[in-house]
């Protein structure tokens, strides 16, 4: 459990990260300088085109969620950041520089995916290893507090539960006081409660002054965590907005109804329709405007309908399909969204 | 964080891992010593005439640490490789060096664990006679010996599958272990045999070794042929960690 206040009381130990005062160009400011600017950055596995002209820029501060179906080129462009990978073409910059020169990650905190651990270590051996690679870290009580750890310190990792292990890994993500938090789909198996905790976690490093760059295909996830949103697909970025403008633009509602004897192309010409597949009489439309697209159906003689929230992955697919589908939104309150991924 | 800190930091844990899995440590302790008493101990025109028995000893140290640098160290780092603990220690702010050190040291240390059973065995079964100063040197001479296999393993741990590494360390390892006699003292090899064995590391090494604990004298090149395949596998390791991104799927 991580037993995180909503409201964290002053603590003296929770020091900011630290953002030491380098010298900027004249008109600029060190502090607004990005964290973290991909600049037209393209990358290739074999015919695949994972990446394609990505641009995208983080300062600090910000909180950014990386939205996207699974194959969208997330993973790709965080292993870009993080130095894993080097871009075909175009330019990654990580506090300014090279992210492959050790020297520059220094301020950055990323976590193992798949819940990777080092099975026979404790709990306290890994988060010391971790530790040992940064100038100013967290104390192992202190980062082990922060995500409801301490109990476990002398546990082997190979004996924690999935959600353990998932707490441990974004707690090495910290514990080199980061000023770039980068995290690839940190709650994914989670249940409910130990997603909102740690959630809370993050929201309160964040407080504490670090960027914080998040990967889901949540909606939920990007909901609760993220200010700005960008929206990778196919290797490009569709949108880079506002959360609030992102959900309005994602808002697509499934619709599954039996019209008997119907004519697919006057199904389509249906108002709010923007996408159908049909399976005999059975039609399953992706509708923008679910209300209006209802409203019509009724006029017809019809059977077994059903009204479901689009997943990311279906939103996506319209949005890349083009102009009208992204173009159209519905004025559905963002808090009603569901996704099913 | 300097490299020395990072480098001690890595070393401390990868010996803790190690240690946690004693199977593992067990089976780099067995192998050399089996040999020894299988194929050495019964021979009594080896074990019984005590530069000879001496040089077995040699020898198959040699081979102990040289297949100790090549499987718990090259295909080990292909085996980590795939895993995802690896790509994210890759993320932290620590280069090559101090994750290989950290091997070096590592695979070093149980390499020299792996020869107690070895040197007991040659002690009390057989002829084979040292002096504690020779002994002491040969501690130091092992390690150098060593060093451009560890650069080998890890070069084809970083630039294969765990898979592929298993089969390429065996289809190297065996052929220069018997080439570079190992297997076999080189005085019995016919002349094309020994012309060949002489530019091999493992022979070099071998003879290095031999000389340091018997006093029988290596060729004259044994020297410099080490330290050129020393640098050549240094220089294909660091370049395998460096085009290395983890795993590939095609």
């Amino acid at each position: 459990m991580i037993s995180t206040p909503a409201v964290p009381p002053a603590q003296p130990a929770r020091r900011a990260p630290q953002v030491p005062p380098v010298p900027g160009p004249a008109g600029s400011t060190a502090s607004d300088a990005p964290v973290l600017e991909a600049v037209g950055v393209t990358r290739r596995f074999g015919p695949t085109v994972a990446l394609d002209d990505v641009s995208l820029a983080v300062h600090p501060g910000e909180l950014v969620g990386l939205l996207g179906p699974n194959g969208a080129g997330k993973t790709t462009l965080l292993s870009l950041v993080t130095g894993l990978r080097r871009p075909d073409s175009g330019v990654v910059r990580l506090f300014g520089g090279d992210p492959r020169d050790p020297a520059n990650r220094t301020s950055l905190g990323t976590t193992p995916q798949e819940t990777g651990l080092p099975a026979t270590l404790t709990v306290g051996e890994v988060t010391d290893f971790v530790a040992g690679h940064y100038p100013d870290p967290m104390t192992r009580g202190e980062v082990l507090e922060r995500f409801g750890l301490t109990d476990l310190v002398r546990r082997q990792t190979g004996g924690l539960s999935g959600g353990q292990k998932r707490r441990l890994a974004v707690a090495l993500a910290l514990v080199g006081r980061p000023r770039l938090v980068v995290l690839d789909e940190p709650t994914t198996g989670l249940d409910v409660e130990a997603r909102h905790s740690l959630w809370q976690a993050l929201r309160d490093y964040h407080a504490d002054g670090a960027a914080v760059v998040v990967t889901s295909h949540y909606l939920e996830e990007i909901e609760a965590l993220a200010r700005r949103v960008v929206v990778i697909g196919g290797g490009r970025v569709l949108v880079d907005d506002t959360l609030s403008a992102v959900i309005d633009r994602v808002s697509l509602r499934r619709v599954t109804v039996t019209l008997p004897g119907a004519d697919e192309a006057a199904v389509r010409a249906l108002p709010g329709v923007s996408d159908l597949t049909r399976d005999g009489d059975r039609f399953e439309i992706l509708a923008s405007d679910a209300d209006a697209l209802v409203r019509s159906v009724a006029t017809l003689p019809f059977q077994g309908i059903e009204v479901r929230g689009a997943s990311l992955e279906e939103a996506f697919l319209a949005l890349t399909a083009g102009p009208s589908a992204a173009g159209a939104t519905t004025p559905t309150s963002p808090t009603t969204q569901e996704v099913s991924a | 964080m300097s490299t020395l800190q990072l480098a001690a930091l890595h070393t401390k844990y990868q010996v803790l891992e190690t240690l946690r899995v004693p199977v593992a440590v067990i089976g780099n302790l067995m192998f050399p010593a089996l040999a020894m008493f299988f194929f050495v101990v019964p021979q009594q025109s080896v074990a019984g005439n005590p530069i000879a028995a001496t040089a077995a000893v040699g020898q198959l140290a040699m081979f102990a640490v040289m297949s100790t640098c090549m499987f718990t160290f090259g295909v080990g780092a292909a085996e980590d490789r795939a895993l995802p603990f690896d790509p994210y220690v890759r993320t932290l702010p620590a280069g090559p060096a101090p994750r290989m050190i950290g091997r070096m040291l590592t695979g070093g240390f149980f390499a020299f664990l792996g020869l107690v059973p070895l040197v007991l065995i040659g002690w009390l079964f057989t002829e084979a006679t040292v002096t504690p100063g020779r002994f002491g040197l040969a501690l130091l001479v092992v390690v150098g010996v060593a060093l451009p296999f560890l650069g080998l393993g890890l070069g084809i741990g970083y630039s294969t599958s765990a898979k592929a590494a298993i089969a390429v360390v065996q289809v190297i390892l065996f052929p220069i272990a018997f080439a570079g006699g190992l297997f076999m003292p080189p005085q019995i090899f016919p002349d094309w045999l020994d012309s060949i064995s002489q530019v091999l590391p493992s022979r070099a090494g071998r003879d290095l070794l031999v000389e340091t604990l018997t006093g029988v004298e290596a060729y004259a090149a044994a020297l410099p042929v080490l330290l050129g395949w020393g640098v050549l596998f240094t220089a294909f390791a660091l370049w395998a960690y460096r085009r290395d991104e983890g795993r590939r799927f095609r």
